[in-house]
């Protein structure tokens, strides 16, 4: 079997198994589950800006959580709240201000930019934090969960935990798609060659600036949607979901699973959910075991964890050699 | 003449203290390649730097077609027609020849901008990189990674990315740096099918190269021009071997 694939092969068997969670699992884990896949999106959403783009953004919580408010703020005065009204909410709102934000921070590179990136997220995390628009430093439960109508037609119930899973991994399914999609396009290659060497893109006729902010806009409507699914799965919305600790976990996972590979930034967040649950288990000193093990993994494991496989057939192969 | 596609008047660098380029006139013409000489430090590709926008000018005027593209930046001349290489290889080195070329041919509004159709189907783009990768004469590296490259391999597939782009101006900063005799023939070759259907200003310290190409030539030297004319002209004036090979002894 070639490696291609090989790859395929198992990427079909575990979505094979994911579509099989909830028939195996009871409903805490399956929540558990799902909040993994939220993340892995959320993830792959940042990948996009790190892994392909070559920027740094060190505030994309504050896209995510802003998508989570959206979800409480256009919910809190109706019980009938349509989904994909919601969830279009949700994206366009995280979206536009990814775009405008994206305007002022585009300008800068390097430190610089994972600075302001911080700083714009700090703002709108104390906009939440400080004023009464949701629910202020106490957050707000989001009144009822958006049910999903179609031409009049209630799709499927959203009181079973089993069909919220279902929802979010068809939202990972597609974002996946479409992000694999969009970065095999001219204007994916274009991020990629910016990320590679900015300047001779620039010197070919390439006004990067605006390909980046585009970039810098689908990543930040993508955390959106992260963001919605994780109001819907939990039902309460905090300013801690816009915080740069949220920021700080999102980039770790993306580093854990390797930058600049999709299924890598899936299997950091999943690395990285697990560990979280696993430690908080163990002691209420997690943070410390958490960092410890993320300083061993850069340390090495570079190229995360995707390269664990190609790795450890070279250490192999060194070993059969000599 | 009313041919001149690339016309610099008056213009000059200054980094503080120092007169990179003093006052400099040169004119580019398609059909004609125009060779800049001159020893280190003389400000050679400060003037491509100042010719293709990535350095701003400090005096002077820049006309392509007749208009003025003084203020513009290098990303919007490149958009006018002017294209580039670089002393100091700029490619993307982690993509394969292929890849660079086509991100060069994309370049070209506003095909870029497609999100969601893929690369492999675009036929019209991949017939122009297969005949400017052909043209730089880099057909059998085509897969390869730039990076693997040989020097001199990685400075045609900077006249290949250039060409991709659908230039009308050149402007080669040592094209033939590294490249070993056979290469090198090669290049003067390309080179001089080239400036049929270009305008070309060549950077180059190969002299038996220059000499086989060049239309005009003008010579700088600490940032001011020394002599300008025709191959013959600048072969046997005084000044230029003063400045090449330093004065001549009285008691030869």
């Amino acid at each position: 079997m070639t490696n291609n694939s090989v790859k395929n092969l198992l990427l079909t068997i575990t979505l094979l198994t994911l579509i099989l969670v909830p028939f195996g699992l009871d409903s805490f884990h399956t929540e558990m589950v799902a909040k993994i896949l939220v993340f892995a999106i959320f993830a792959m959403s940042l990948d996009l800006l790190i892994g392909f783009t070559g920027l740094i953004s060190f505030g994309h919580a504050a896209y995510f959580g802003l998508a989570a408010y959206t979800v409480a703020i256009y919910t809190s005065n109706t019980d009938e709240s349509n989904l994909f009204i919601t969830l279009a909410l949700s994206m366009l709102s995280a979206g536009i201000a990814a775009l405008i934000v994206g305007l002022f921070v585009l300008r800068t590179k390097g430190i610089y930019f994972i600075m302001v990136t911080l700083a714009f997220a700090q703002m709108m995390y104390f906009v939440f934090h400080d004023t009464d628009i949701g629910g202020g430093s106490d957050g707000v439960y989001v009144n009822s969960r958006p049910t999903p109508e179609l031409f009049g037609t209630t799709l499927f119930d959203m009181s079973e935990m089993s069909n919220i899973y279902w929802l979010v991994l068809a939202c990972l399914v597609l974002v996946y798609a479409f992000l694999k999609r969009m970065l095999n396009s001219p204007f994916g290659r274009t991020l990629q060659g910016i990320k590679s060497n900015e300047h001779r893109m620039q010197s070919m006729g390439y006004s990067t600036y605006w390909y980046k902010l585009g970039a810098f806009t689908i990543a930040g409507s993508l955390a959106g949607c992260a963001g919605f699914l994780y109001a819907v799965i939990f039902g309460f919305v905090t300013p801690e979901l816009l915080s740069w600790h949220e920021s700080g976990n999102v980039l770790l996972m993306v580093i854990l699973g390797g930058m600049g590979n999709l299924i890598g930034a899936i299997l950091g967040a999943t690395a990285f959910v697990l560990m979280q649950d696993m430690f908080a288990d163990i002691t209420e000193h997690w943070p410390l075991l958490m960092g410890s093990v993320i300083v061993f993994a850069v340390l090495f494991m570079p190229g995360g964890i995707v390269q664990l496989p190609s790795r450890i057939k070279q250490t192999l192969q060194s070993w059969s050699k000599s | 003449m009313n041919d001149i596609i690339l016309n610099a008047r008056g213009v000059s660098k200054r980094f503080g203290g120092l007169l990179a380029n003093n006052n400099l006139n040169i004119q580019l013409q398609t059909g004609k390649l125009h060779a800049l000489l001159g020893p280190n430090g003389a400000g050679k590709s400060t003037c491509i730097n100042l010719l293709s926008g990535d350095l701003p000018v400090s005096g002077g005027r820049i006309e392509l077609y007749g208009k003025d593209i003084t203020e513009l930046s290098n990303t919007q001349r490149s958009k006018l027609g002017i294209g580039r290489s670089y002393q100091r290889t700029n490619i993307m080195m982690n993509f394969t020849v292929f890849e660079n070329v086509r991100l060069a041919a994309q370049s070209r509004k506003p095909e870029a901008w497609k999100i969601l159709s893929s690369v492999s189907n675009n036929t019209k783009i991949i017939d122009k990189v297969s005949a400017c990768v052909a043209r730089a004469g880099l057909e059998s590296k085509i897969d390869r990674l730039a990076s693997a490259l040989s020097h001199g391999e990685q400075r045609q597939l900077e006249i290949a990315m250039v060409l991709a782009t659908n230039a009308k101006v050149l402007l080669l900063d040592e094209p033939l740096a590294g490249m070993g005799a056979q290469e090198s023939a090669c290049m003067v070759e390309l080179l001089n099918q080239l400036k049929q259907d270009h305008a070309i200003l060549l950077v180059e310290h190969d002299m038996d190269a220059v000499f086989a190409v060049a239309d005009e030539i003008t010579v700088m030297v600490n940032g001011e021009v020394l002599e300008s004319g025709c191959p013959n002209t600048i072969k046997q004036s005084e000044k230029v071997k003063v400045a090449y090979l330093g004065e001549e002894e009285d008691n030869a």
